[in-house]
């Protein structure tokens, strides 16, 4: 047994077809390739591959190209915009065996799941267009330079593709979808009325999101703005916002903004001014562009975070963020924030204490309102270990992808080799994975345990057995 | 004078009581206890007439003229006339229903020597007390027998008395500068004497005190409780302003001084208690001011000190028609405007004001509407209007005003004046719920009165904005929202019809997803009518077909709804699975499913229906053919069409 490759990027690269048409330009359908240093003939060898089998699979389907299976390599195709393709090349796992005498590599492909790596690369698109907006919308920004496209690009994803963690990705790359957080109504009722009160005691905040944890309460946001936004929340924002907190020192201490007692709260800006005493700091406050009310609506993202709970402030572009619109903020968010967010906790370390059922595991999501539950994964940034051996979770994958192949609801039954049980089901746009571990159980208890676990979870939804 | 609708807030009922005026001959008493107004001509002997608050109430009768008659007053069933002439003895002379009197007086003297009667007050119909200079002697009347049973006398000595009717509560003032005040209730044949207290007196030199005087003190009943009325005309050296002082009167301790009104005025002032709010008339400047103890005051942990809700205003102009004084264009009559705040005026609680020499009896009423524009704090407006008599057309049309664009309130104060006009909601629920049960209701609370249901803020307020273009529909939402907390948070059931007008605003400016978040955490309350407007929806937003099923499901009684969502999607399998799963299997029409299987023109979809319900048929008759009654010969035929009779399944002979 030898070393195993992992799943790496192998390359990452955008090209128009249509800016060098002609013979001996052909380096000018490069708008982005990834890695850098790879020689010109090589970039333009590859993009001429791909353009190739775009142009040659077109004559088969009308679906554009999705994939290429290699022995070595996937390819992932995109056409993200018109006439603009991404294409994103991973290498494939393989072990070293000796036979003979002589060291053979084994490839895995079954590693690389098409599904998985097609989502994570119509991600780093949508991941792009947040912070950018569209091609088409730099282009048309611009007057049709391409240099400076290919600037945003290179800018954008140098950074980007280093923190993708291929190795890693699963079913819930697929579904992208957003965890809620369950509060009662009078709870939830509070928090929509402390939002409209914010929206319309600062006319500039245009749209609002509130989060608790990892977890949506609410958004005033187009549903796939949201999607990717929370997306870049939880894996990205409030990673480093929270490890920046631990290493500094005074991050417990509350703020205090007038000598008055009581006024004392521990609402902070997560992005924006780091420190409300500090008038000179202003602090980084995103641009992001937002398809919400028209598209590529350019807005600063304002998150403050008081506790657990965070709320994401969309200000349109046009809009100066300056320092006593910030304090004035701080000081309408710091005491309501603080309060909500303890109200909220206390429902939340309530639900927490009720236990967790260990003798399964599930994945939930909900095509229709992208609600996501998981209990596979020791958290929703998928930074722990995994509950499942990844065999078992790629078979998730598996069985999504077959069960999308058919318009109708249905059930798949699994038993792995390692005697793990795993049930599939699709209802009315909803798709719900469990894996029991049970051994010497048939498939009739298993059938009967999954009736069970539908009828006690799935009570207030319409959800066929 | 231009009359300015909207700058006085108090006025003079519009048909006062008309008597004729205080001469050399006429006599003019007025009884607060019956409301009514005594003209007593040449003592009697001409005639007297007594008014009422309404033009029936009139009586007229004569007695003997046997000197100037001090005090006179009928008992409160009308029976018995009680007349004072001397300092010693008080008359009676019985009524019979018609009001008609056979004149026959009889009299009762007071007990010792040198006793001076300087008052009576009838407690019950047959009851009185005779308040004297050395305490009370309370009789029991006998007007069959012309006699009186004396029941009880207190020994006090009395410098004057305050009477109120509606609380039978009697105060004496003694001591020397009449500042010890005693109560005493009375019910029939008992009196019941409460802990006597102190009315701290100002004291300009120390030594020498103003003695409290009677003119000073009145009682009165405010949100429910009995308060004594001081006014302190200079509260504390060096202070110009006078003060109102209340004491508040309990059964079982001692009363306590509770609130201040500062006045910041000096001068003669007078008091009346108009739907609880004390208003208090000043003659020099010629205005009045209220004063509502409901409202927060600043308090030092015992008092609370009160300024007046609104600026001092005059009382609106009063104009009368009168005999016309001279011989201008020939009229008979004239308009004539009253003079206000005159030196003649009387004033009586709980609000009356006459005017003895122009003959004129008003009650004195209050002005909502100019209020509103006067209390710029909707909170504290609402607050003050909630425990209004009849506010009703008015807090509606200030909620109203809270709403429309041009004097939006934010969003804050709405949220505070939705709680408060819930609170008293819910009260009104709660006591509702109470009376159901049979349970005695709970006593409300005097200071809300005015129940606003959500079908008045629908009405009248909500459903006013619906298609109102200048108001953003984000303020609506957020408005409604508050609303629904507010609801919500009392536990009052919310109305379908405000989740319509939510659902309707939202879906018109293409708020799915946050439509959708709302009923994701159950902010919509359930229902089929909801269901039904979610199914509706699909075509515009197709995750509202999710909504809607999940939403019948958890209602559990919409079995039949969900075949028909299901069916009408062609989705057969899913139905059948569906009623398997709730067990109504053998209950669901076969007809209905055949129905829309053939529909799907997929024969193997229509076997498969096919074949579940002869299945089903076995299992309910032991014989897979479909009944007469369910009408299915046509798809038994349509079955055999597509498959051949063989395919039937065979009849299984009883065993």
């Amino acid at each position: 047994m030898g070393t195993k490759g992992g799943i790496s990027l192998a390359s990452f690269c955008v090209f128009n077809p249509t800016y060098g048409p002609r013979e001996g330009e052909e380096h000018k359908k490069i708008v982005f390739f990834y890695p850098k240093e790879t020689d010109i003939d090589t970039q333009i060898k590859h993009i001429g591959l791909c353009e190739a089998i775009v142009r040659f699979t077109e004559t088969f389907s009308n679906k554009p190209c999705q994939s290429l299976h290699t022995t070595k390599r996937r390819q992932l195709f995109l056409e993200a915009e018109k006439d603009f393709w991404m294409i994103m090349t991973v290498t494939i796992p393989f072990t070293e065996k000796t036979k003979d005498g002589q060291s053979v590599l084994e490839y895995h492909e079954e590693e690389v799941q098409d599904r998985v790596y097609e989502a994570i690369l119509q991600q780093a698109y949508r991941m792009f267009q947040l912070f950018n907006g569209t091609f088409a919308s730099i282009l048309e920004r611009t007057g049709n330079n391409v240099k400076v496209l290919q600037q945003r690009l290179e800018h954008f994803y140098v950074r980007f593709l280093q923190t993708l963690r291929l190795p890693q990705g699963d079913i819930l790359d697929i579904f992208s979808g957003i965890h809620f957080m369950p509060l009662d109504k009078n709870t939830y009722l509070h928090v929509q009325c402390f939002i409209n009160l914010l929206e319309a005691s600062f006319s500039s905040i245009k749209y609002t999101a509130f989060l608790y944890n990892d977890q949506l309460v609410w958004s005033g946001l187009d549903q796939e703005d949201m999607r990717i936004i929370y997306k870049y929340l939880i894996t990205s924002l409030f990673p480093s916002y929270q490890e920046q907190e631990l290493q500094s020192t005074n991050s417990v201490s509350p703020s205090r903004n007038s000598a008055a007692p009581g006024d004392v709260h521990y609402g902070k800006f997560i992005t924006g001014p780091p420190d409300i005493r500090n008038e000179k700091n202003l602090g980084k406050v995103p641009r992001v562009y937002i398809n919400t009310e028209c598209c590529n609506e350019e807005c600063f993202l304002l998150v403050y975070r008081a506790h657990n709970a965070s709320v994401c402030m969309f200000l349109p572009a046009a809009c100066k963020i300056n320092f006593e619109l910030c304090h004035k903020l701080d000081s309408f968010l710091g005491p309501r924030l603080s309060q909500l967010a303890s109200d909220i906790g206390e429902q939340f370390s309530k639900k927490a204490a009720s236990g967790a059922d260990t003798a399964y595991r599930f994945i939930y999501f909900n095509h229709m309102n992208l609600a996501q539950k998981t209990t596979v994964h020791s958290d929703m940034r998928k930074t722990g270990s995994n509950n499942i051996p990844p065999e078992t979770l790629k078979l998730l994958t598996d069985i999504s992808s077959d069960m999308s192949k058919s318009p109708e609801d249905g059930e798949i039954i699994v038993k792995t080799s390692t005697d793990n049980w795993v049930v599939g089901k699709k209802s009315d746009h909803r798709e719900f994975f469990v894996v029991i571990n049970q051994k010497n159980a048939n498939l009739i208890e298993i059938n009967e345990e999954v009736k069970r676990l539908c009828a006690s979870n799935f009570t207030s939804i319409f959800f066929l057995d | 004078m231009a009359d300015e609708e909207g700058s006085f807030y108090i006025e003079l009922c519009k048909n006062p009581i008309r008597f004729d005026p205080v001469d050399k001959v006429t006599n003019v008493f007025y009884d607060d206890a019956n409301k009514q107004v005594f003209t007593v001509r040449s003592g009697g002997a001409v005639g007297v007439v007594v008014k009422g608050p309404s033009e029936k109430d009139t009586i007229t009768f004569r007695m003997e003229s046997r000197g100037d008659v001090s005090s006179i007053k009928f008992s409160p069933d009308r029976r018995i006339l009680a007349v004072q002439r001397s300092p010693k003895s008080v008359e009676f002379v019985n009524f019979n229903e018609d009001m008609t009197t056979d004149q026959l007086e009889y009299s009762q003297t007071c007990k010792g020597k040198s006793t001076i009667v300087s008052g009576f007050v009838w407690t019950s119909p047959n009851e009185i007390v005779f308040i004297t200079d050395h305490g009370i002697e309370f009789y029991q009347i006998t007007p069959e027998r012309r006699t009186l049973k004396c029941l009880k006398t207190i020994n006090i000595s009395v410098c004057w008395f305050v009477w109120l009717m509606e609380s039978s509560c009697l105060l004496l003032a003694s001591g020397t500068q009449g500042n010890q005040l005693n109560p005493f209730f009375f019910r029939p044949s008992i009196i019941t004497k409460l802990t006597k207290f102190e009315v701290d007196l100002p004291s300009h030199q120390k030594s020498t005190k103003q003695p409290l005087l009677e003119r000073d003190v009145s009682m009165a009943n405010i949100y429910g409780q009995l308060y004594v009325i001081v006014l302190r005309h200079q509260p504390r050296p060096g202070s110009v302003g006078a003060e109102i002082v209340l004491y508040q009167i309990h059964r079982d301790v001692a009363a306590r001084k509770t609130d201040i009104m500062r006045l910041e005025l000096s001068g003669r002032f007078a008091i009346n208690v108009v739907n609880n709010l004390i208003v208090v008339h000043h003659q020099a400047s010629r205005t009045s001011v209220i004063f509502d103890i409901n409202l927060d005051g600043e308090s030092d942990g015992f008092v609370r000190y009160h300024h007046p809700v609104v600026s001092p205003l005059p009382i609106r102009p009063f104009r009368l028609m009168l005999p016309s004084l001279g011989i201008q264009g020939g009229q008979t009559k004239m308009e004539y405007n009253c003079e206000l705040y005159s030196a003649n005026w009387v004033v009586f609680q709980p609000n009356v004001i006459i005017d003895a020499k122009l003959g004129c009896s008003w009650y004195v009423e209050l002005k909502l509407e100019p209020i509103v524009t006067m209390i710029p704090d909707k909170h504290v407006l609402a607050k003050f209007l909630l425990a209004r008599d009849d506010s009703k057309r008015v807090i509606l049309n200030v909620c109203r005003s809270m709403l429309s664009s041009e004097s939006q309130a934010t969003l804050s104060t709405i949220s505070k004046v939705l709680d408060m006009l819930n609170k008293v909601y819910q009260d009104y629920l709660n006591s509702e719920i109470h009376v159901l049960a049979g349970d005695p209701p709970s006593k409300p609370d005097p200071a809300m009165k005015v129940v606003i249901d959500q079908s008045d803020m629908y009405t009248h307020v909500f459903s006013v904005f619906e298609d109102n273009k200048s108001i953003k529909y984000k303020f609506m939402v957020a408005v409604l929202i508050e609303y629904i907390r507010s609801l919500s948070e009392n536990n009052i059931t919310v109305q379908h019809y405000l989740y319509e007008l939510i659902i309707n605003i939202l879906v018109h400016n293409n708020c799915f997803y946050q439509l959708h978040q709302f009923l994701q955490y159950h902010v919509l309350q359930d229902s089929k009518p909801l269901a039904c407007l979610m199914l509706s929806l699909e075509s515009v937003y197709p995750p509202a077909h999710q909504l809607a099923l999940d939403m019948l499901k958890r209602l559990s009684t919409a079995n039949e709804e969900i075949i028909e969502v299901l069916l009408s999607k062609q989705q057969l399998l899913p139905a059948l699975r569906f009623i398997r799963s709730v067990n109504i299997v053998d209950a669901v029409s076969s007809r209905k499913f055949l129905e829309a299987a053939m529909n799907t023109d997929d024969a193997m979809l229509f076997y498969t229906v096919f074949k579940f319900f002869e299945q089903r048929n076995v299992k309910i008759r032991g014989n897979p053919r479909f009944q007469r009654g369910e009408h299915c010969e046509m798809y038994v035929k349509h079955f055999e069409g597509l498959f051949g009779t063989d395919a039937l399944a065979e009849m299984v002979a009883a065993s």
